[in-house]
């Protein structure tokens, strides 16, 4: 096996030395009953070639080279070259977690600089060293809250990430935490008056998301001066990152949760990403997960260590803020290295094109379909409604090697025929064209109907 | 520094600062292409929603950027440097060929809702992953959802609290041996159980006799990790398994330590119902400074039902897809299906051994912690002589009556070349030293190893003082982790001028 480093005289030589007559006698602990007395039925070994073939393959299938309109949640934006190269170094791939802080200097300090980063991206005062992802982020960041008011009620957007309401859910249920949703406005947005009356004593925090699943942006300041208002705490949660790059981020929010995929990390099928936790500094002690900081050795040096560990979990055990142990340190460093990438006037530049193309593509949808909660602004993702199933309409635009916008009727029925369209740099203007031209034709004709074979 | 050491020489590093340190207007390391759409206007499109500025969002140049990260890179131990002997952490080799077919271009590329028509690739690679683990755990169901270890902790209980509401009601309480990773006990705490500890025996196992007397109606499962803590295969599990199940409560296993049973036993054949398994320990993906990692979790068929959506079906069609409509499920644990680049990875490395492989590799892996084992006897306190498995548990006990503790140890061992082992835990050996080799070690590294910790052994006895201080060979000494804690410097800031 090529990567096992020893050769058969060694085994014997090993064997010899610790005094066992064979390997069985290593194994001897286990009850002969339980051992395995066969092969494990799984591939037999294969060589280099031919793994690389296997995937080479599965990745045929999953079918490269289109134009992609999707996002909800997860976004294609270009990745510099840069990344890769950096974050393929072993010192950075195959070192551990950095507990031993004079041999993990390098990941310290990285770590440190993707906390500074994300604190001022989101306008807060702290960040902490990443989550597992957007949807645990926002989670922790509410379970945070309740620990903060010592109240155990939440309020909730309905329009933050389906999945992320989902994965708050589940937390929520076993230690039944009650989660008062809240419905949007003809904008797409929070509604005010229903707000206040959803805010009760007992209530810990609001989450909300900005901007939100339909792309449209939050009115964040004056929604933060009720929540202010009636004592509760505000939780933001964001999932486009990139977005920060020109709209104003939730400086009067008390938690940030990003979802920093959008930051150069590749779509994956939906992961490794990487949340994070931002807040402000009195509430660190509450923050879950690791946090980096910075210190002197004993001879005045500046340097970085792991902190505040007594907040986690091999400290206090039960008493944790959190059960989590891992963060999301590679997948952070490629957002670090694409935030210096794009540095302070690339990434609003950036963000500016984003901007562009979906203004532009929402102007050329409205010619033929609706969108909706137009007045509101937005980002790169819009929601356009048509006569037409949008599965038929993708189903359609597959053919032209376009993936079409997310159809949101599992999610929000009551909007019917619609889908989420998103509209990152790397989307083209005669993409948009073609599928404008797409949509066009078939909303001029009969809507199709459910006999039609829908791809999904 | 009065001994030599074999493994390593001393070499110069590079300085750098922060990378705000670097930053000066005007630098910059993009371009954009030329926009083809007509520009926008962010003031009317975003009103007061506009951002201004970005604050202290650095400026530099490519070159800096490489040389940046490249020289903080330098500054840190790797497994690509040497033996990781962290116990529990399973530090393997992480093989290339993972990181190259993850960065395929159909595979990395794969947006998480695109139609599952032009998903079939990453669909397959989930179903064989998922086949081969649940070949490898003796189980009959698997959900790769979880994005960790303790993530997966937290879905398996959240199964065993589904489970048992469906049988009337979710019980109060999770046994949790004194040995357990930290993760056990926050786990059953986020997952609104109380805590309940039980006691090991003189020989570092489950006193099963206590177990018998603590477990009653009220418990919902044991969370066991086996090979535990201290290396040692709990060889009364089945009857462990029975008194669980006698009083109606599941056996969760921690599977950490599945490098030591892998081709060699299957934990659904030893009597427990649910189980985690750690990609990033076992499976050789990297763990890349901390993360991402991958804990699926494996279920007996009674607990299927509970799986968070959605799982994989293969539909009437022979197409591959995700079933949502699952009304016991337990509902979902993060977005989309989870780290799907430690799913390729692992797969890989399943694909690269074969059963053989694996077969070597774990016997490779409990040779190599028993080699270690009898090369630091008598340098060393051995607590606990019962066998050892993956690891080997030693205590500080001899050092500690000149004033050396483990982490001491620990620490010197950096000036020898080697990452420290795990200190100090687990917590029921007062000052652990928890050695884990793994089977990516030849004997010559090995014997390094031994020769190094013996040199340490001896150093204690001749000069305490300079162990006590170390390490004397890295870029920095010691830190003061305390004034760290105390106030908290968390982020760079322009004014404070650091």
């Amino acid at each position: 096996m090529r990567y096992l480093p020893k050769s058969p005289a060694d085994r014997q030589t090993m064997l010899r030395d610790i005094g066992a007559k064979s390997i069985d006698d290593l194994f001897a602990p286990i009850p002969p009953e339980y051992r395995l007395g066969r092969d494990l039925d799984v591939p037999r070994q294969m060589a280099e070639s031919e793994i690389v073939d296997w995937f080479r393959q599965r990745s045929g299938e999953n079918g490269s080279e289109f134009t992609s309109f999707l996002g909800a949640g997860a976004y294609c934006h270009y990745r510099p070259v840069i990344i890769d190269s950096l974050i393929s170094r072993g010192e950075f791939l195959t070192a551990y977690t950095p507990y031993q802080a004079e041999v993990s200097q390098g990941t310290l300090q990285a770590i440190f600089e993707f906390q500074t980063m994300i604190s001022e991206l989101t306008g807060m005062e702290a960040a902490n060293a990443s989550m597992y992802d957007g949807s645990t982020a926002t989670t922790e960041a509410v379970l945070m809250a309740m620990r903060l008011t010592g109240r155990r009620r939440v309020v909730v957007a309905r329009s933050v990430h389906p999945e992320y309401r989902e994965v708050l859910s589940t937390y929520a249920y076993p230690q039944s935490i009650p989660i008062r949703e809240i419905a949007f406005d003809q904008h797409g947005r929070i509604n005010p008056s229903e707000l206040e009356s959803a805010i009760t004593p007992e209530t810990a925090c609001l989450l909300i998301q900005s901007p939100n699943f339909f792309g449209t942006i939050e009115d964040v300041a004056a929604i933060a001066e009720i929540t202010r208002r009636r004592g509760v705490l505000l939780v933001v949660s964001i999932a486009e990152a990139v977005s920060l790059g020109i709209v104003e981020p939730p400086r009067q929010a008390d938690v940030v949760a990003l979802e920093a995929q959008s930051l150069g990390v590749p779509l994956g099928f939906g992961g490794p990403y990487c949340g994070v936790i931002a807040t402000r500094e009195q509430y660190v002690r509450q923050m879950p997960g690791r946090l980096v900081g910075q210190t002197i050795d004993r001879n005045g040096k500046r340097g970085f260590v792991l902190t505040l560990a007594t907040r986690e979990q091999h400290i206090r055990r039960e008493k944790a803020t959190s059960n989590i142990c891992t963060n999301q340190a590679l997948v952070a460093l490629m957002a670090s290295i694409f935030m210096t990438v794009y540095g302070k006037v690339g990434l609003r530049e950036l963000a500016k094109q984003n901007l562009a193309k979906a203004a532009y593509a929402c102007q050329q949808f409205s010619k033929c379909a609706k969108i909706l909660f137009a007045p509101a602004p937005r980002f790169n993702e819009f929601v356009v409604q048509t006569k037409e199933d949008p599965h038929v309409v993708n189903s359609r635009l597959l053919g032209h090697k376009i993936i079409g916008g997310f159809p949101l009727k599992k999610f929000f029925p009551e909007l019917g025929n619609a889908a989420l369209w998103c509209c990152t740099e790397t989307v083209t203007r005669s993409a948009i064209d073609t599928a404008v031209g797409m949509l066009a034709e078939s909303e001029a004709d009969e809507p199709a109907t459910e006999a039609e074979e829908v791809a999904l | 520094m009065k001994r030599m050491t074999r493994k390593a020489t001393r070499h110069v590093s590079q300085n750098e600062g922060l990378i705000f340190e670097k930053s000066s207007p005007g630098k910059a390391a993009w371009r954009l292409p030329p926009l083809d759409v007509p520009e926008a206007n962010p003031a009317s499109l975003l009103g007061q929603a506009e951002r201004e500025d970005l604050g202290n969002m650095p400026e530099v140049s490519e070159v800096e950027i490489i040389r940046h990260f490249t020289r903080l890179s330098t500054w840190n131990y790797a497994i690509d440097l040497g033996m990781y002997p962290l116990g529990s952490c399973t530090m393997k080799y992480n093989p290339r060929v993972n990181e190259a077919v993850n960065r395929l271009e159909g595979v990395a590329n794969v947006h998480p809702y695109q139609p599952e028509k032009i998903s079939q690739g990453a669909l397959a690679i989930m179903k064989t992953l998922s086949e081969c683990l649940i070949e490898i755990t003796g189980m009959d169901a698997i959900t790769l959802q979880p994005a960790a270890g303790a993530h997966g902790e937290l879905t398996g209980l959240l199964l065993v609290r589904a489970f048992l509401e469906s049988k009337g009601r979710p019980r109060q309480k999770i046994l949790i041996p004194d040995s357990a990773h930290g993760t056990n006990p926050a786990t059953a705490a986020t997952v609104g159980y109380a805590v309940e500890n039980l006691k090991s025996n003189s020989a570092g196992m489950v006193d099963v006799a206590a177990l018998a007397a603590q477990m009653n109606e009220e418990v919902a499962a044991l969370m066991l990790t086996n090979p535990n803590t201290l290396g040692i295969f709990e060889k009364e599990i089945h009857t462990i398994a029975d008194i669980l199940h006698s009083k109606g409560g599941l056996l969760y296993m921690d599977g950490a330590n599945m490098n030591a049973l892998v081709a060699k036993v299957r934990p659904g054949d030893f009597g427990v119902d649910l189980m985690h398994l750690n990609l990033h320990k076992t499976f050789s993906t990297p763990h890349g400074g901390g993360g991402p990692g991958s804990g699926p979790v494996a279920v007996k068929r009674a607990l299927e039902p509970f799986l968070p959506r959605p799982v994989i079906v293969t539909k009437a069609n022979g197409t591959l897809g995700f079933d949502y409509d699952r009304p016991q499920a337990v509902g979902r644990v993060r977005a989309f299906y989870g780290n799907f680049g430690m799913f390729t990875r692992a797969l890989a490395y399943i694909m690269a051994n074969g059963p053989d492989g694996l077969r070597q590799t774990t016997e490779d892996a409990v040779l190599n912690a028993n080699y270690i084992r009898k090369g630091l006897q008598g340098a060393y306190d051995l607590p606990y002589p019962t066998a050892s498995m993956h690891e080997v548990v030693f205590s500080d006990k001899l050092q500690a009556k000149k004033g050396v503790r483990t982490m001491d140890l620990a620490k010197r061992l950096i000036d020898y070349g080697f990452h420290p082992y795990t200190t100090a835990f687990p917590l029921i050996v007062a000052g652990a030293l928890m050695i884990e080799p793994t089977e990516s070690e030849s004997k010559e590294e090995l014997d390094l190893f031994i020769e190094a910790m013996r040199s340490i052994a001896e150093e204690v006895e001749e000069d305490p003082t300079a162990v006590r201080e170390a390490p004397h060979s890295t870029r920095v000494s010691r830190l003061d982790e305390v004034a760290a804690a105390r106030k908290p410097v968390l982020r760079w800031k322009k004014a404070s001028n650091s």
